[in-house]
């Protein structure tokens, strides 16, 4: 769990003073991922670097699971807390394998322990450990060298990550393709992750909670879902923008309409035209792109073993205006 | 690959330019001075093997800790001093140094190797520091985020990624040194310098040649070997920057 408390940050230059983080105030709970949103210069870097101590806070306290950050020394405390920028930062002068093995090398791992990490985090990352163990960072893709970065920032399996807009520089595709791997590891790894970006999408997609900030203050902090539904503030309402009904279909699955609609109303497939379909698992923001292109209006819903399981249409949608992720897990038991 | 081709060529005309420079030599009957007085000409060789290996060895070990030590955030405050002195510097002709330094020390070898040992610092310094700031700064801070203390950045991250421009400017300074050493000879250094003086005064050509031949084949000769060097010393993951 990472708590932040009346966290402020003051930049003293010559001429001018900066708030830059202004008594920030909330937490993060341990294994979830928080993405700190907000336009650019709105201090999101800043709060994630104080965390591990790179820039020196001006006044209040941050914990990392219960612990004062200032009651630690510094150094160890970063070797504990994994660190992913955007320019990737691997080093030039050390191949894949160096890279990897920087924080256990700095925590005095034995040779065989570290060869093992270096082959399950390759692995991990769906990378062949040997095509790359003696190979340079400069001869890798982007979305190569971003997974060695996140790869190396999970080596010593730290309980807390910072990642500052690590997926920043890719191409859309590839963004999307390593946001899903990204997802897929943390299910298994859990780690408590502080996640720096100003893309609404992937904040939607990537964090259990978004802390949205404004020159230096927390505007709202809560899941995807409380954002896009009940923004706090104008700023907030305007910042997910008109579109935020649409964006807010990308947090519920085909399975979560199906479950709510009445048994009643279950249309089945009988003599309709069932040339569109869309899986059970598909998002719902998706589907409704599906339901548009079918001349009817309607689409059969298909299920793991590829049986038609019902038929939707666009009214269907209404039923969700009542319904928030945090119901659905017990909708669909 | 343009620049391969330019390099190439720029080879092909050194080297004629070498050839040209030997057949000239031969027709002043440089080589058969040299023959003749091969013992004279080995001393002189020896005497400035160790001016320029002296005072490049001191210039190393002078001008790679200052690099260092005003590039560290202590001394950043100097490090536009550093880089400027080292501009200014390589802008005073040699001769001018070996001139005023005589002022002060009087003549004789110490005076020689502290001559040269001046004006091998800078292309040292500067090289050393415009390498460690050049080095992209997400390295940096990726090494101290992930726990690195600073001696750890400067010896893991900091020199292997400066390595290329350090060695470089190592190699240019010792190059430059073996040509000024020639000028030793005037404040009593001895050296090369002597037969290409001596020819000078007595307008003998084959003489002076016989003193400068030596002195353009040793230069152009540890240009190579030290090239050779670099790459065998530098990182293999940086070693692209040295074929493009
Ligand atoms: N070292 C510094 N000295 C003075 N002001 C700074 C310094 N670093 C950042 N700032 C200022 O603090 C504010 C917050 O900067 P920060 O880098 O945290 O923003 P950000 O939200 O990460 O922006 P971006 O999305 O562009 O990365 C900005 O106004 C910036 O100009
Ligand atoms: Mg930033």
């Amino acid at each position: 769990m990472i708590r932040f408390q009346q966290v402020t940050k003051i930049y003293e230059s010559a001429n001018k003073t900066v708030k830059a983080v202004n008594n920030i105030t909330f937490q993060v709970e341990e294994g979830q991922i928080c993405v700190f949103l907000g336009p650019s210069g709105c201090g999101k870097t800043t709060l994630l670097r104080m965390v591990n101590r790179l820039i020196p806070i001006t006044s209040g306290t941050i914990e990392v699971n219960g612990k004062e950050i200032h009651s630690l020394d510094p150094i160890a405390l970063r070797r504990s807390i994994g660190y992913v920028i955007q320019q990737t930062g691997l080093f030039p002068n050390m191949t894949i394998e160096e890279n990897i093995c920087v924080v256990p090398n700095l925590l005095g791992w034995d040779r065989v322990k570290m060869k093992k990490r270096y082959n399950e985090l390759m692995e991990m990352m769906g990378l062949n450990p040997d095509e790359y163990r003696k190979r340079y960072p400069w001869e890798l893709s982007g979305g190569q060298q971003q997974r060695i970065g996140v790869a190396r920032a999970l080596a010593a399996d730290p309980p807390v990550m910072l990642m500052d807009e690590p997926f920043g520089a890719l191409d859309p595709i590839i963004r999307e393709r390593i946001q899903n791997e990204f997802l897929r590891i943390q299910k298994d790894v859990k780690k408590t992750i502080l996640f720096v970006s100003h893309d609404l999408d992937e904040a939607i997609k990537l964090g259990d909670t978004i802390a949205l900030f404004r020159s230096g203050e927390l505007m709202q902090h809560g899941t995807p879902d409380e954002i896009l539904s009940q923004p706090k503030n104008e700023f907030v309402a305007e910042f997910v923008g008109s579109e935020r009904a649409l964006k807010r279909l990308s947090l519920f699955t085909m399975r979560d309409l199906v479950s709510r609609l009445n048994p009643a109303d279950r249309k089945s497939a009988g003599k309709r035209d069932l040339r569109h379909t869309v899986h059970m698992d598909t998002n719902l923001r998706t589907a409704l792109s599906v339901l548009l292109s079918s001349p009817t209006g309607e689409a059969a819903v298909v299920d793991d073993n590829g049986q038609i399981s019902g038929v939707v249409s666009i009214a269907d949608f209404e039923r969700l205006t009542g319904i928030h992720p945090s119901e659905r897990t017990s909708a669909v038991q | 690959m343009r620049g391969k081709i330019a390099e190439r060529l720029i080879r092909a005309c050194l080297f004629l330019v070498v050839i040209a420079f030997l057949g000239w030599a031969f027709a002043t009957g440089a080589f058969q001075f040299m023959l003749d007085n091969l013992d004279d000409l080995l001393h002189l060789l020896q005497q400035h093997l160790k001016l320029v290996g002296l005072s490049s060895l001191l210039a190393v070990v002078a001008a790679v800790p200052i690099g260092i030590l005003v590039t560290r955030p202590r001394f950043k405050k100097f490090d536009w001093l550093a880089v400027n002195a080292a501009n200014i510097g390589q802008t005073v002709p040699s001769l001018a140094i070996l001139a005023l330094v005589m002022t002060y020390l009087g003549i004789g070898y110490v005076t020689a190797v502290f001559a040269l040992w001046l004006y091998s610092l800078l292309p040292i310094l500067r090289n050393t520091i415009a390498g460690i700031e050049s080095i992209n700064p997400s390295i940096i801070d990726a090494g101290q985020g992930m726990g690195m203390t600073p001696s750890q950045i400067l010896w893991k991250l900091e020199i292997p990624n400066a390595l290329f421009a350090i060695l470089a400017g190592i190699r240019t300074s010792i190059v430059i040194n073996v040509g000024t050493a020639a000028l030793a000879f005037l404040i009593g250094g001895g050296g090369l310098g002597d037969l290409i003086f001596t020819g000078i005064s007595l307008n003998d050509t084959g003489i002076m040649l016989s003193g400068a031949l030596p002195v353009t084949l040793l230069a152009i000769l540890l240009d190579v070997v030290l090239g050779k060097m670099e790459k065998w010393i530098i990182p293999k993951g940086l070693q692209r920057h040295l074929e493009t």
